[in-house]
């Protein structure tokens, strides 16, 4: 290489090294390698020269060149490596400050429980149906086998709008509505608010029921109570047992109260069950002769079972909630508690 | 019902304990609800003989007694009691006993009194728990004095009738038939597989010329009213085992004739009366409608304005009782009553519930009727009764019976096959205990081709068909042999949500999202919400229906609006120091088509959102924004006015032309009338108007070759100027213009007084195959920039 592009390399060299950071390495090798850095203005040299001469000197401009991108690469190599150490240094954060999201919301316990009893019911072939809160007396009584002189309907636990329309007392009254509206084989699942004139301490005057109803071809108690187990073990657990005890309801014959293992001891026997080892859950049975009847279904052809239960209730037993009040005061410290 | 396990015994030997007589009537349908053994807190208490009495060397009130307890020895007890003497036999509580005391137990030692040693207690009745019924005397203030015969050292208890139990059976409603003693003990004794021994209703009928006629003009409110005359009558106190008895079940002793019809009422479950004939015109019963405005006045010397709708039972010229409730004071039995006339009959159960229900006049008998009393148990009643009088002497039955009756007596005959009752039931009950269980029920069965012909007992009027047999079987039986299977013969059917159910839950799941909680508040508030709401008169809202017999006025209106449940759902968080929150609520609204109701009204769902701390009238609409974007809904807002809102921050929100809610800031003076010291933010939403014009399936549109270019624009306008209509002025003036969003909003000295900056993120989207290349979006900028400077008087900043 000629003596002065030797002193042009030198150069170069020693300004890469004292460049600091990568901005200087840039301006410094702009300076060499640049449109109009001191190669370029060898190229421009080069075309002055005589045509003979120019291959000479071109292989040595073009030897420079390589030269000093060699050394430039090197030292950006280095400079980023330095720079990105001391990047990472000084971008060190307290980990253990708090992380930022959005709060999520919340579902009502009541919503919660229905959602899984939806969840549980329709997984066996139950479809949803909600019949309107404000009924006739026809849907809530009369076609439930609920006859005028019986002491469910008295003023004292229905809330009257007028003589014939009322706040339905119970889901029941859904039922009826699906059943003059399909022909069985019927699953039904009836969830909603109903009303009754109550408020004490473990009464409220509005709750919420979910009705179930199945109506088929030779449907039996048995299968009312293994259907009544696997709900049991759904909501409560897989040890859970369920216990048919008899009691009244117009609308079913026999009718049921059923019982549930204690979630909370096992069936031992404890505070929550009262000594038990039982806990009332729900109210069943198979579905009367006459509700069919009055629905333009032949009791002799089909049989069904139905049953009935307390969303809050079972809200209460699973979640431990020890009084009904809290339901509906939507205290956001209650309310927060049922993330998903 | 409060069952005596003395007085039951004496129609079952019953042979288990308490308890598990108890567990017993558990598992055959009737829950004990209490079990209390009555004298469990009298303990170590024994009779004693005072054989001597002195008075206390230092104390002029107290006496110092020497007492003979029998096979137990002597003991000496210091008393305050002034009605004690030489000879009486006494309850004494020995050292180490409990009697009660002011509601509560107290343990009883030996002790000194003003240094005179005292090795326990006398008793008064109150300490053992009893009454006058119980025992005479046991309400004298003082010691009870006992029976000089009673033997010495004998546990108290058995002496004053408190070594018993009381079970507090809850009956169904369908089984009238055992809201009585016997009733009770016909199930107990079918439990335990035990005779039955029935009361004694024999007597001996005198002749007489007396007659007493009776008319019903109501066989539907009364199918049976059956009399008869007593004469001789000499009104007495009644023996102690009978005042014993009443006294067990909560009721006091009256005179003997009295008592024999509460008697009758608790043991066979038939309300008696009985009327001095005396005071009886004209020797007949009428039983009819009451006419309106007549009057009559009862035992208890209330007097009543009857209505049609109440039954009266007359003598021939007056009312002279309140039919099923009670008597009239006209014709009472009284001290000196010679002649009796007794009444048992069977009245409508609604007729009796109406009428007490609306004169606000209950008895033990108006109660009894209202579950229902049978036909056939009248005639049973009337003949204890009468037995009863002969037995306790106390008057002389006669032939004079009148009995009038509207029902058939006799018993209804099913035919049942084996197969129903297993189809019921799923298993197979063998047909030698289906008959067995029936029998001891009392129902008659005999056998027929592939079943059997069961004969149902008149008092079982709650029985009528197969089923019913079927529960009688398995009850007995045992619930305990179902085996349960899965829905073995069912057909296979599809479940689940509907699609607008489905929809519903995706809406809580937004606003869940959005960091909403979701409550649940009550259907029906108070009609002062709508004053709070400061709603006008002629408010929409105020068509709410009224329930007829609400709890009370703060919870009589069905709700047609949401935001006063979630106003008071906020002053209850803020009250109770909960700073911050967010809350919703989907449900429904009621409709009135038309007041008062003729018909079943509208049920709307509406969405009731609600903030306060931690967030603006912007965080509350981005809420409703997050669920226009869930269900592709393209909602504008428009400024509005609503009494309760803060007139500078509210909106009605629109869907279309369409308003479907509204949102904004509580107003200030709302806000300060219920001492909320934070600023609250309400929406509600016409959730059944939206769900409509949700989407109902996504549609995909092609993806663009070339990306979206994004340009920032900002312009200086007047405050009237809008962002709605810069963004409208936007994307209506370049069609390429797909999105226009505001990110900052400025205001400042520099830009002049009454106006202000507003910036934009506007975004191009490539149109068809073309790209959008850095000229094309410069001359989209001046075309906008051009638009808002002639329509909106912007300049750019």
């Amino acid at each position: 290489m000629d003596k002065s592009l030797e002193e042009i390399l030198q150069e170069a060299a020693e300004k890469f090294s004292a460049a600091g950071d990568s901005h200087a390495l840039y301006e410094a090798k702009m300076t060499f390698l640049g449109k109009t850095g001191r190669v370029g203005a060898l190229y421009k040299k080069l075309r002055e020269l005589p045509e003979s001469e120019r291959p000479a000197f071109g292989a040595q401009i073009n030897e420079l060149r390589r030269a000093i991108e060699e050394r430039v690469s090197a030292i950006e190599e280095r400079l980023r490596e330095r720079e990105l150490a001391a990047r990472l240094e000084q971008e060190q954060v307290d980990i253990t400050m708090p992380g930022r999201s959005r709060k999520q919301g919340t579902l009502h316990p009541v919503t919660r429980v229905k959602n899984l009893l939806i969840d549980v019911f329709a997984g066996m072939g139950f479809e949803v149906f909600e019949g309107p809160e404000i009924e006739t007396e026809y849907y809530n009584f009369t076609a439930l086998n609920t006859p005028a002189d019986h002491p469910a309907r008295d003023m004292q636990d229905t809330f009257y709008l007028t003589d014939d329309l009322l706040l339905r007392t119970q889901t029941s009254a859904g039922q009826i509505r699906m059943m003059e509206q399909k022909k069985p084989p019927i699953k039904m699942l009836s969830p909603g608010r109903v009303f009754r004139s109550d408020d004490d301490a473990t009464h409220s005057p509005m709750f919420h029921q979910m009705e179930g109803l199945v109506v088929d071809r030779g449907i039996t108690l048995c299968d009312l109570q293994g259907m009544l187990d696997e709900f049991a073990r759904v909501v409560f657990g897989k040890g859970s047992k369920t216990r048919l005890r008899p009691s009244y309801f117009p609308f079913t014959e026999p009718s049921v109260e059923v019982d549930v293992s204690c979630h909370a001891c096992g069936g031992k026997g404890c505070s929550l069950c009262k000594g038990t080892g039982w806990i009332e859950v729900l109210g069943a049975g198979m579905v009367n002769r006459r509700v069919l009847e009055n629905c333009g279904i032949d009791p002799d052809v089909y049989s069904g079972f139905a049953f009935g239960m307390g969303i809050e209730r079972i809200a209460m037993l699973k979640y431990g909630i020890n009084n009904i009040k809290l339901l509906t005061e939507n205290d956001v410290r209650f309310l927060q508690q049922f993330k998903d | 019902m409060l069952l005596p396990y003395s007085w039951l015994k004496e129609y079952v030997d019953v042979d288990v304990t308490p308890e598990e007589l108890q567990a017993k009537l558990f598992s055959c349908g009737f829950e004990v609800e209490e079990l209390t053994c009555l004298g469990k807190d009298v303990v170590n208490v024994v009779t004693g003989r005072i054989v001597k009495t002195e008075k206390h060397p230092d104390a002029d009130r107290l006496t110092v007694c020497q007492v003979d307890c029998g096979a137990l020895g002597g003991r000496q007890i210091v008393t305050a009691a002034t009605n004690v003497f030489e000879g009486a036999v006494v309850p004494v509580a020995l050292d180490n006993s409990t009697v009660l005391h002011e509601g509560g137990v107290q343990k009883i030692r030996t002790g000194k009194l003003r240094g005179v040693v005292s090795e326990g207690m006398f008793c008064s009745g109150e300490e053992l728990g009893i009454n006058n019924d119980f025992y005479e005397g046991a309400e004298v203030n003082g010691i009870l004095i006992l029976d000089a015969d009673t033997p010495l050292g004998a546990d108290i208890r058995p002496v004053v009738g408190i070594d018993d139990w009381i079970f507090d059976i809850a009956v169904t409603a369908n089984r009238p038939d055992c809201q009585s003693v016997f009733g009770m003990a016909r199930e107990v004794a079918a439990a335990l597989g035990k005779p039955l021994r029935a009361p004694a209703t024999g007597y001996t009928a005198r002749p007489t010329e007396v007659k007493i006629t009776v008319e019903v003009q109501e066989p539907a409110l009364c199918p049976r009213y059956i009399g008869n005359y007593v004469a001789d009558v000499k009104i007495g106190t009644s023996p102690r085992w009978l005042r014993r008895r009443l006294a067990l079940c909560g009721l006091r002793s009256v005179s003997d004739i009295v008592d024999i019809t509460n008697y009758v009422l608790l043991e066979l479950g038939q309300p008696m009366h009985a009327f001095d004939r005396d005071y009886l015109e004209g020797d007949g019963i009428v039983v009819r409608r009451a006419q309106k405005d007549e009057t009559i006045v009862t035992l208890d010397e209330k007097s009543f304005t009857l209505s049609p709708d109440n039954l009266l039972i007359c003598d021939r010229k007056k009312g002279v009782a309140l039919a099923g409730i009670m008597g009239g004071l006209n014709s009472e039995i009284k001290a000196d009553t010679k002649e009796v006339f007794f009444e048992a009959a069977k009245f409508a159960r609604d007729c009796v519930r109406k009428t007490s229900r609306a004169l606000g006049q209950r008895s033990d008998s108006s109660a009894r009727f209202e579950k229902g009393v049978d036909a056939y148990t009248c005639a049973f009643a009337m003949d204890r009764a009468l037995h009863l009088v002969e037995e306790l002497g106390c008057g002389v039955p006669t032939s004079c019976r009148a009995d009038v009756n509207a029902e058939t007596l006799s018993p209804k005959v099913i035919e049942v096959s084996f197969a129903q009752i297993d189809d019921v039931l799923g298993i197979q009950v063998p047909h030698a205990d289906m008959a067995a269980i029936l029998t001891r029920l009392g129902f008659g069965v005999t056998a027929s081709e592939g079943g059997m012909s069961v004969t149902v007992p008149l008092w079982r009027e709650d029985v009528d068909g197969y089923p019913d047999l079927a529960e009688e079987i398995i009850r007995s039986y045992g619930y305990e042999h179902i085996v349960p299977t899965f829905l073995k013969n069912a057909t296979v059917t599809r479940g689940g949500l509907s699609p607008a159910q489905k929809t519903e839950e995706k809406c809580k799941r937004v606003l869940q999202r959005e960091g909403y909680m979701e409550t649940c508040s009550y259907s029906f508030y108070s009609p002062k919400d709508f004053d709070l709401l400061r709603l006008p008169a002629d408010a929409p809202e105020r068509r709410a229906i009224r329930i007829l017999n609400p709890i009370g006025e703060d919870l009589s209106v069905m709700r047609t609006v949401l935001a006063p449940s979630m106003l008071a759902n906020i002053v209850r968080n803020v009250r109770r120091g909960n700073e911050e929150g967010r809350l919703f609520e989907l449900a429904n609204v009621y409709l009135a088509g038309q007041l008062p109701l003729t018909d079943l009204p509208e049920e709307r769902k509406h969405i009731s959102i609600g903030l306060w701390g931690g967030g603006d009238f912007f965080d509350l609409k981005g809420a409703v924004e997050a669920i226009a974007e869930a269900f592709d809904l393209r909602l504008s807002y428009v400024r509005t006015q609503k009494p309760f809102l803060h007139p500078g921050i509210a909106a009605a929100v629109m869907l279309g032309e369409k308003e479907v809610g509204w949102l904004g800031e509580v107003h200030p003076a709302v806000g300060e009338e219920l001492a909320l010291e934070k600023r609250v933010y309400l929406a509600e939403l016409d959730y059944a108007a939206l769900a409509k014009k949700f989407a109902k399936d996504i549609t995909f549109r092609g993806v663009p070759r070339f990306p979206d270019a994004v340009r920032d624009l900002a312009v200086v306008v007047d405050e009237s100027v809008t962002c709605a209509q810069i963004e409208e002025c936007i994307l209506s003036s370049c069609r390429a213009a797909k999105r226009a969003e505001l990110f900052d909003v400025f205001r400042g000295a520099a830009l002049g007084a009454g106006k202000k900056s507003m910036a934009f993120h506007i975004t191009f989207a490539p149109e068809g195959d073309k790209a959008v290349t850095p000229e094309l979006a410069d001359s989209y900028f001046k075309k906008i920039v051009g638009a808002l400077g002639k329509k909106l008087g912007a300049e750019l900043r």
